[in-house]
């Protein structure tokens, strides 16, 4: 982003180009966000006139206990998106560019399709898994677990756990490709020299590799929180929040208090304190790494 | 080097994941293929019914426009303005730059309510714009953001020869510029198509009428009224992943290259 001005004199004819895509881009992003704050300050069904009662909607994310559940649901689920798949990916990633294993590509491939499968496809899918008679539970059975099988979408303590794990079965293939593709870098002479230095294969790890690959770190938790935070499609498909609201998220809940309880300037709210979020921690993750590498 | 225990140790456990991984597509790939359990169809019958009863020629119908439409449109448009920002200075830059880079975070949960009523207002609810418009701008930002940073690194030479040469600054784009530029736009073009054709939440909020439901809309419908069974569903399902599934196992270098650039979006 930075260094280096573009070619060209000034140039006015740059309008021209700019103009078709800030058109649309103005139209239908800046100025709905701009709506969103000023829908947020106000109480409305979405039919009849609306009532400004200033920042209580905000108000209401901190002191309304169904939506501070929702944002702590959020948090739970940043640890199975992001924190999980860190360590998965930072592990096979380890092992996959240390040992020259095997079935590389295809093992790649494996792991990297859930991201490009479409998140209502990975729900139907998952729903089955943990369904009553499902495939997770015959599994436990087979193994002679019976005691632990229950429909684990229908249960208050495990069903945000379970839409917890879908996600750390999405994440951790994009995570593990990501570090792949940082570790693959690193030039070999490091470790040459770690080794030299009589470093072990963990020394190795915390001395030359993790070092290495903290650029790819930021990316894959930039992408894993705001994927946690913004949980929608998933939640939609198996629990729409339940059961209670033992699943319900953020995202849900501008959805739900939009459409299900016309509470509209609360949904805003909601949309705009999450978008906030997203700015924050994006902005965070970015500055924390560009000054560790520098 | 590797001790052969170590590599039996590899060996497992990236065997162990890549099963975790492949679980649940062998469940619903099983399920789809597996006999019907209303009976009557099992195999490949399974996808001739679901497409039947599950309307998803509609829906395939429906969101191949609107990808095409989307991946048009914001290609062309972010070429256009990434242009721009790549090759020419003028006055607030950075401020519209900047303006374009909140788009690439900005999460559509927040703009669907607001563009809803507005859209309602306006009457273009439940039409292709109302699904279409909003996904296009979603794109732009990082379409904008991609093709910039692509025609700022490109060859300055070329681009000042040819201005010498007297060519307007629209052949220079589309001539000089863009040819070489294949691989970035297929790039683009890829990850734009995916997005497209996976979002739910727009036109989930933006339609109502069945024809214009996207796949994966129709998919979660059809998963609400058709309780009589899994197999049906699993054929949907596989239906709904199979054209983004062919797209990545062709492209997925550029996959992966646009993810690591595009980190911010998503």
């Amino acid at each position: 982003m930075s260094g280096g001005r573009p070619p060209g004199e000034p140039r006015r004819v740059a309008y021209l180009y700019l103009l078709p895509a800030f058109a649309v881009y103005a139209v239908f992003l800046l100025y709905p966000i701009g709506r969103a704050v000023q829908l947020s300050l106000y109480d409305w069904d979405g039919l009849s006139l609306g009532r400004w009662v200033g920042l209580d909607n905000y108000l209401a994310i901190v002191a309304d206990e169904g939506l501070r559940a929702a944002f702590g649901h959020a948090l739970v689920l940043v640890v199975f998106y992001a924190a999980a798949p860190l360590a998965i990916g930072l592990g096979l990633a380890a092992i996959l560019n240390h040992a020259k294993v095997r079935g590389l590509g295809f093992f790649r491939t494996v792991v990297f399709l859930p991201q490009v499968v479409a998140m209502v496809v990975v729900a139907v899918a998952w729903r089955r898994v943990y369904a009553p008679d499902g495939t997770l539970n015959t599994l436990l059975g087979a193994l002679g677990l019976d005691s632990l099988t229950r429909g684990w979408l229908g249960d208050y303590t495990f069903a945000l756990p379970a839409v917890g794990v879908v996600g750390t079965w999405f994440e951790s293939g994009l995570v593990t490709v990501l570090l792949l593709a940082g570790m693959s870098r690193i030039p070999g002479e490091l470790y040459e020299a770690a080794r030299l230095d009589g470093a072990g294969a963990v020394r190795e790890f915390f001395a030359v590799t993790l070092p290495s690959v903290r650029g790819e770190i930021a990316v894959a938790l930039t992408l894993t929180v705001i994927a946690a935070l913004r949980t929608f499609d998933l939640v939609y498909v198996t629990t729409r929040g339940g059961p209670g609201d033992s699943t319900s998220v953020p995202s849900y809940e501008v959805y739900h208090r939009a459409f299900g309880l016309s509470q509209i300037g609360s949904a805003a709210a909601i949309g705009v304190t999450l978008t906030v979020v997203i700015f924050v921690i994006s902005f965070g993750i970015n500055r924390f790494a560009d000054r560790r590498v520098s | 080097m590797i001790s052969r225990g170590e590599r039996v140790a590899n060996y497992v456990i990236l065997s162990v994941f890549a099963a975790f991984t492949l679980f649940p597509i062998v469940t619903i790939l099983g399920a789809a293929l597996g006999p019907a359990d209303s009976g009557g169809t099992s195999g490949l019958g399974n996808f001739a019914a679901a497409w039947e009863i599950g309307r998803f020629d509609t829906y395939l119908r429906t969101s191949l426009a609107v990808s095409s439409f989307v991946v048009v449109v914001s290609v062309v448009l972010s070429i256009l303005s990434g242009y721009a920002f790549g090759t020419m200075r003028f006055r607030g830059q950075s401020v519209l730059f900047y303006l374009f880079m909140l788009g690439i975070m900005m999460p559509s949960e927040a703009i669907a309510v607001p563009l809803y009523f507005d859209l309602r207002s306006l009457g273009l609810i439940d039409t292709f714009w109302s699904v279409a418009l909003p996904q296009v701008a979603l794109s732009v930002a990082f379409g904008t953001f991609w093709m910039r940073a692509y025609f700022r690194a490109s060859n300055r030479a070329i681009v000042e020869a040819a201005r010498i040469d007297g060519a307007s600054t629209w052949r220079i784009l589309w001539q000089v510029l863009v040819p070489p530029a294949r691989p970035a736009v297929v790039t683009l073009t890829v990850l734009v198509f995916m997005w497209t054709w996976n979002e739910f939440l727009i036109p989930l909020i933006m339609v109502t009428s069945e024809s214009l439901r996207t796949a994966p809309l129709g998919l979660a419908f059809f998963q609400g009224q058709y309780t009589s069974g899994f197999t049906l569903l699993a054929a949907g399902s596989v239906i709904v992943a199979t054209p983004v599934v062919i797209f990545y196992l062709f492209l997925q270098r550029h996959f992966v290259r646009g993810l690591l650039q595009g980190a911010v979006r998503e």
